[in-house]
């Protein structure tokens, strides 16, 4: 039996594109637009921390960590919605 | 096979319930060897309770998770929970490097340090996006099966497995080297036979069990390993901030350490003894200079200061240096050469203390520049790499579905992250121990960690009163990375119990990642070469014996190297993570997200990329160079002031453009190829075909 790719799941895919590219966004911004500009950052200063070295040790992390657990999330949610969930 | 919801539900009870048990059994076992120590348990016996409990433990988790069944010994039967595989991947993901190098280096390089930091979470991001789902729904055992499938036969496969093989190995040899060292620290030890015995505990775990025994072993190394990096930090910021929560309050003690960075930078003792430094890596680069004709001249003047010390009656010790310097006295020009050069490199300690909190440091505009586009380009090739190493990428093979492979990305970072966020707050603490406590404490009174861990090892600690007034400069300290985990119970105040601790942490973080990785090289030689591709018709039971003896044979044969002490680990072990990053990335995430790359291009790309990423290599850096024989200068290869060390930044888009470019201008995939990447795509599918293979 071939595999059935109906308007629905086209839609679901794209919908997971969308949401993948702007996840990479924020990822990339977190990253190297944060690093590009960490000199001009280190001038802000927070609970003693330069931005730049905050972000770069923490900041960033807490960042990944989240863009993970929501893609988990909002994927876990598509996934019902369009009926491509596993089943047991 | 499915197992259902309630049946899984039931598992994930009982592996709770038998971890914390396991936990708090732990946290007993130490508090016993703690008020040992306080009835006057000798030092060395807490090592060796240490390193045989931990081990025992481990190939006890073998031994009851042993199994010759193929898909419990591949994938551990594709029923871990998201939140232990998340463990397991941690302790995989975590090698000797990162639990006790990791802090050293932010230590020793401040900011630029952070790389590190960023490239190895941050890939996860990339994993979870674009890889863990996607291969998860696939659902066979090794990555070059995943590049078989996809790009329609062997070709694709064996450089899969090629490039599989050669940064797993390359990784695998720089654990067991840890082990040995860890091992060697912990009880006394030769090197060599600390080796074997660190094998002897990752091979009864692999060797019986496959990945179900090593995921269940890793779980139990990442709770070790974790409880070991936060004791001692944590007690170290109590000390130091009188706060037990030290990932949220050095940015205070950070500001103290800029502060203290000032005031050493301008202190004039500091300066005459920086001036010394440069004296001497003048006088040695003048005798280079001076060659062939310096060598007579040095060598009578080096006899010629022993005749006089004995002359003047001077006592034994000086006597006895001048006479080894006489005897140790460079025999040629070529030899004298080296030595004097090494001898200039104290150069490097006429330079003013490092800003720790300074991006990019650097003498004007065009080196903050370049130091700049380095850091960056190693972030980039880190993140890559992860995403690309085939140890971790098939960890996601053994989560029960879709779902929870996702929110196992999740897991694994998470603990990954309270590692990682915590060594830049310990390298910040131990810098305010020494700059503030060490630095103007006298040398008759140095604190007892100095003067033991002097003893111990030179080149990890050396304080040596340069400019004779009594008092300890920061100048005068050399220090060595690693010492900043081993050497931070000690720093604290902590008793022996926990230095023990310390050093089984680095033990289960080299073993857990050294079980993952020699797993992976065995599955891809024994699974993908022998099986898929020499013998499809061998029965279960004869393709996982055959697994099993490969494993001994490659872990023997990393051990063997591993005792020759390679020279350059740490450059191989970062060059794994290009050569990663451009071999596997780029065919992987087009084969899920293009469907119209093809076989032709995945290959020259797989080949390009690495191609790339290993001429870089070998033009630039110095050992390879040795290795090839490459004699044209160094600056005339190196691309826009690329750094070796991530040469990945042009074989992955090297890679990416072969395959895009290749692809177009050949025929497109099959339909059934196309129907592949479809399959994979979504989570379930009617009338889908199956791929997953129990």
């Amino acid at each position: 039996m071939a595999i059935q790719i109906t308007e629905k799941h086209k839609e679901y895919w794209q919908r997971n594109l969308r949401l993948t590219g702007v996840l990479l966004f924020i990822w990339f911004a977190a990253t190297f637009i944060m690093g590009y500009f960490a000199r001009e950052l280190a001038g802000i200063t927070i609970f003693g921390w330069p931005l730049s070295f905050y972000m770069a040790a923490q900041g960033s992390l807490i960042i990944y960590v989240v863009i993970i657990w929501y893609y988990a999330r909002a994927m876990g949610k598509l996934d019902d919605e369009y009926g491509v969930a596993e089943g047991d | 096979m499915a197992t259902n919801a309630q049946e899984r539900s039931a598992f994930f009870a009982q592996l709770k319930k038998a971890y914390t048990w396991y936990t708090g059994g732990f946290v007993v076992f130490v508090i016993v060897l703690a008020v040992l120590e306080q009835m006057g348990l000798p030092r060395n016996w807490i090592g060796y309770i240490f390193l045989i409990a931990t081990i025992g433990l481990y190939a006890g988790i073998g031994i009851m998770s042993r199994t010759s069944e193929a898909s419990e010994y591949y994938v551990a039967g594709r029923k871990v929970p998201a939140l232990f595989n998340g463990m397991a991947t941690g302790a995989d993901w975590m090698s000797a490097a990162s639990f006790i190098g990791m802090a050293g280096t932010l230590y020793l390089t401040g900011f630029n340090g952070l790389a590190f930091i960023l490239g190895w979470t941050g890939g996860y991001c990339l994993v979870a996006l674009f890889l863990a789902p996607y291969l998860r729904k696939f659902g066979q055992f090794t990555i070059p099966d995943f590049l078989g499938a996809r790009y329609g036969g062997n070709f694709a496969r064996a450089i899969g497995i090629f490039a599989a093989v050669l940064c797993s190995f390359v990784y695998v040899v720089a654990q067991i080297y840890g082990v040995g060292l860890i091992t060697t620290r912990l009880t006394g030890v030769s090197f060599e036979l600390g080796i074997f015995l660190g094998l002897g505990g990752i091979l009864v775990c692999s060797f019986l069990g496959g990945m179900k025994a090593v995921t269940w072993t890793q779980v139990a190394q990442y709770i070790i390993l974790i409880v070991a990096y936060l004791i001692p930090v944590v007690w170290l910021s109590v000390k130091h901030t009188g706060i037990p929560l030290p990932q949220f309050v050095y940015g205070k003690t950070l500001e103290k350490v800029t502060e203290r960075e000032k005031q050493l930078t301008d202190d004039p003792k500091e300066k005459e003894v920086r001036q010394i430094f440069a004296e001497r890596a003048k006088a040695a680069n003048e005798k280079v200079k001076a060659l062939p004709g310096s060598l007579d001249t040095e060598r009578a003047k080096t006899a010629k200061s022993l005749e006089d010390l004995k002359a003047a009656n001077a006592p034994l010790p000086q006597i006895n240096a001048a006479e080894k310097a006489v005897k140790d006295f460079p025999k040629d020009a070529a030899a004298a050469k080296s030595a004097w050069t090494k001898e200039a490199a104290v150069g490097a300690r006429a330079n003013p203390p490092l800003k720790h909190a300074e991006a990019f440091p650097g003498k004007d505009e065009k080196a903050r520049d370049i130091s700049r586009k380095n850091f960056l380009a190693l972030v980039f090739c880190l993140m890559v790499g992860t995403a690309a190493l085939p140890h971790i990428l098939m960890r996601y093979y053994t989560t029960p579905s879709v779902k929870e492979a996702r929110e196992s990305v999740f897991w694994s970072l998470f603990f990954i992250f309270l590692l990682y966020f915590t060594a830049p707050a310990l390298a910040v603490l131990a810098k305010f121990d020494v700059y503030t406590v060490l630095v103007g404490s006298e040398f008759a009174k140095l604190p007892a960690w100095v003067a033991s861990w002097q003893k111990v090892d030179a080149s990890l600690l050396s304080v040596i009163d340069i400019n004779k007034d009594g008092i300890v400069q920061l100048a005068e300290i050399a220090i060595g990375g690693d010492i900043v985990v081993l050497a931070t119970p000690e720093i604290a105040g902590l008793p022996y119990v926990i230095s023990g601790l310390v050093a089984a942490g680095g033990l289960a973080a080299a073993l857990s990642t050294a079980d993952g990785l020699l797993l992976t090289i065995a599955n891809a030689l024994s699974h993908d070469l022998y099986y898929k591709m020499l013998d499809p018709n061998a029965p279960t039971t004869r393709r996982v014996t055959i697994s099993k003896v490969l494993l001994l044979v490659v872990a023997l044969a990393a051990a063997s190297v591993a005792a020759q002490k390679p020279a350059d680990i740490l450059f191989l072990v970062s060059a794994a993570f290009s050569l990663a990053a451009a071999g596997f990335f780029p065919a992987l995430v087009l084969g899920v997200f293009w469907k119209r790359a093809n076989a032709m291009g995945a290959c020259l790309g797989m080949i390009a990329g690495l191609g790339v990423t290993f001429y870089y290599m070998a033009t630039t850096q110095p050992w390879l160079r040795g290795v090839f024989g490459v004699t044209s200068p160094i600056a005339d290869n190196i691309w826009w002031d690329i750094a070796p060390i991530s040469a990945g930044t042009f074989g992955v888009p090297v890679g990416f453009a072969v395959i895009i470019i290749v692809s177009l201008l050949t025929r497109e995939p099959d339909a059934a190829t196309q129907e592949l990447v479809e399959h994979v795509r979504y989570p379930s599918l009617r009338g889908g075909i199956s791929t997953e293979t129990n």
